[in-house]
C-alpha cells in the first residue's frame, strides 16, 4: 500500500480526490474551497495599511490559514515518507525544448537549475520568481479566485463568472508559455 | 467589495443556531479539521505532480493529459457533490443548510484572469502548489509567495482605479 502511494498518482485518482475537498470543506463548515483568498488575508492581518480592500475582519477567515498550512505541512510530509525516488517524467518534446535553456534537472517540483536562490539574483530568476509570483498575487485577487476558488469551486458550483475566469487563466498561460517565457528562459 | 462568501459567513454568525458555533469559534483546535483537510490536499497535490513547473509547463504546450485529466476530473466531482448536496438538503456537521455564494460577473475575471495565467505559466504555480512547493523544500518559491502577497497588496491599492 505504502508502495503504490509512494508512486505518483495518476490522474483518475488524483483529480476525483480533489474535487472531493469542494463537498468535504462544505460539510466541515460551510466554507468554500478557495486558496488566494489567504493571501488576502495575510496582507489584511499584517499589512492592511488603511486599504479599504484589507479593512475586514479577517478572524473570521482564520479557517483559510488553517487550510493552507496544512498544505505546506502536505508537502513536507510527501517528501519526508511519500516519496519515490526518480525525476518527475513529461513528454520527450519538453525535454529536448528545456534542455535547450539549460534545464536537466528533473529531481524537484521546480526546475533547480533556474529556480534557486542563487539565480534569485538574476535578471532571468527575478522574472521567474519575483514577476511571476506578483502576477500570480495581483491577478488571482484581481479575477477574483485561482485555480481552485474559480476552476474548481466555481465550475462545480456551475458558475458562469468563474468558466470566464478559467478560460483566461488558460489563455494567459498559453500566450505565456509559448510566446514569452522562452525569452524568459534565454536570459 | 468583500467576497461573497464573506459575507455569509457574517450572515450566519447573526443567527441563532450557530450559537454552539460561536463558543468553540476561537478555538484553535476547532480549525484542527480545516488544517487536516489542508495536509489531505497538499499530499493530493504533490503526488498528482499538479505543482510540478514541468507539469505545468507541458499543460500549456499541449504535450499531456495529465492536468487536463486531474481538473476535468476534479471539476466532475466537484459538480455531481454539489449537486448531491443540494438535491438532498445535505446540512453540516453542526447542522447547519449548506449554502455556496454565487459569483458576479465583473472585468477582472477576464484581465485579472489573464494576468494570473501569465504567472501561472511562470512560476508553475497557482497559490496552493506555492505552499506545497515550499513544504517539499523548494525554500526560494517563499520569495515567489511573498511577491505573489505584494501582488494582492499592489491590487488591493489600486482597486478603485482598475476597470471592473
Amino acid at each position: 500500500m505504502l508502495e503504490f502511494l509512494k508512486q505518483p498518482w495518476p490522474w483518475y485518482i488524483a483529480g476525483p480526490l480533489i474535487g472531493l475537498t469542494v463537498p468535504a470543506l462544505l460539510i466541515l463548515g460551510n466554507k468554500p474551497l478557495g486558496v488566494s483568498s489567504s493571501l488576502r488575508h495575510i496582507c489584511a492581518s499584517c499589512i492592511p495599511s488603511g486599504i479599504q480592500f484589507f479593512k475586514y475582519d479577517w478572524r473570521k477567515e482564520k479557517w483559510n490559514l488553517f487550510f493552507v498550512l496544512g498544505i505546506f505541512l502536505g508537502g513536507v510530509i510527501s517528501v519526508q515518507f511519500l516519496s519515490a525516488p526518480g525525476p518527475v517524467s513529461v513528454n520527450p518534446k519538453l525535454v529536448k525544448e528545456l534542455a535547450g535553456y539549460g534545464i536537466t534537472d528533473y529531481s524537484n517540483m521546480v526546475p533547480q537549475d533556474i529556480i534557486n536562490w542563487h539565480s534569485l539574483w538574476t535578471l532571468k530568476g527575478f522574472f521567474l520568481m519575483v514577476v511571476g509570483g506578483f502576477l500570480v498575487g495581483f491577478g488571482t485577487r484581481y479575477a477574483g479566485g485561482c485555480t481552485s476558488g474559480h476552476a474548481i469551486m466555481g465550475l462545480s458550483n456551475l458558475q458562469f463568472p468563474s468558466l470566464i475566469a478559467t478560460t483566461c487563466f488558460m489563455i494567459g498561460g498559453f500566450i505565456m508559455a509559448n510566446l514569452i517565457l522562452p525569452y524568459i528562459l534565454l536570459l | 467589495m468583500l467576497p461573497d462568501h464573506h459575507k455569509s459567513v457574517q450572515g450566519q454568525l447573526e443567527q441563532p443556531e450557530s450559537i454552539q458555533e460561536k463558543l468553540y469559534a476561537d478555538t484553535w483546535y476547532s480549525y484542527v479539521k480545516y488544517l487536516l483537510v489542508g495536509i489531505l490536499f497538499g499530499i493530493i497535490l504533490v503526488k498528482s505532480e499538479v505543482i510540478s513547473w514541468f507539469r505545468i509547463q507541458e499543460m500549456f504546450r499541449l504535450q499531456a493529459f495529465h492536468m487536463y485529466g486531474v481538473i476535468g476530473s476534479a471539476v466532475v466531482v466537484g459538480i455531481v457533490s454539489v449537486w448531491l448536496i443540494k438535491k438532498f438538503n445535505i446540512k453540516t456537521m453542526d447542522g447547519q443548510p449548506i449554502k455556496i455564494a454565487p459569483k458576479t460577473f465583473n472585468k477582472g475575471q477576464i484581465f485579472g484572469g489573464l494576468i494570473f495565467g501569465f504567472g501561472w505559466a511562470i512560476t508553475g504555480a497557482c497559490p496552493g502548489p506555492l505552499f506545497a512547493q515550499i513544504g517539499t523544500g523548494a525554500t526560494v518559491v517563499i520569495v515567489t509567495l511573498l511577491s505573489a502577497i505584494l501582488g494582492t497588496w499592489v491590487y488591493g491599492y489600486f482597486k478603485g482605479k482598475l476597470p471592473h
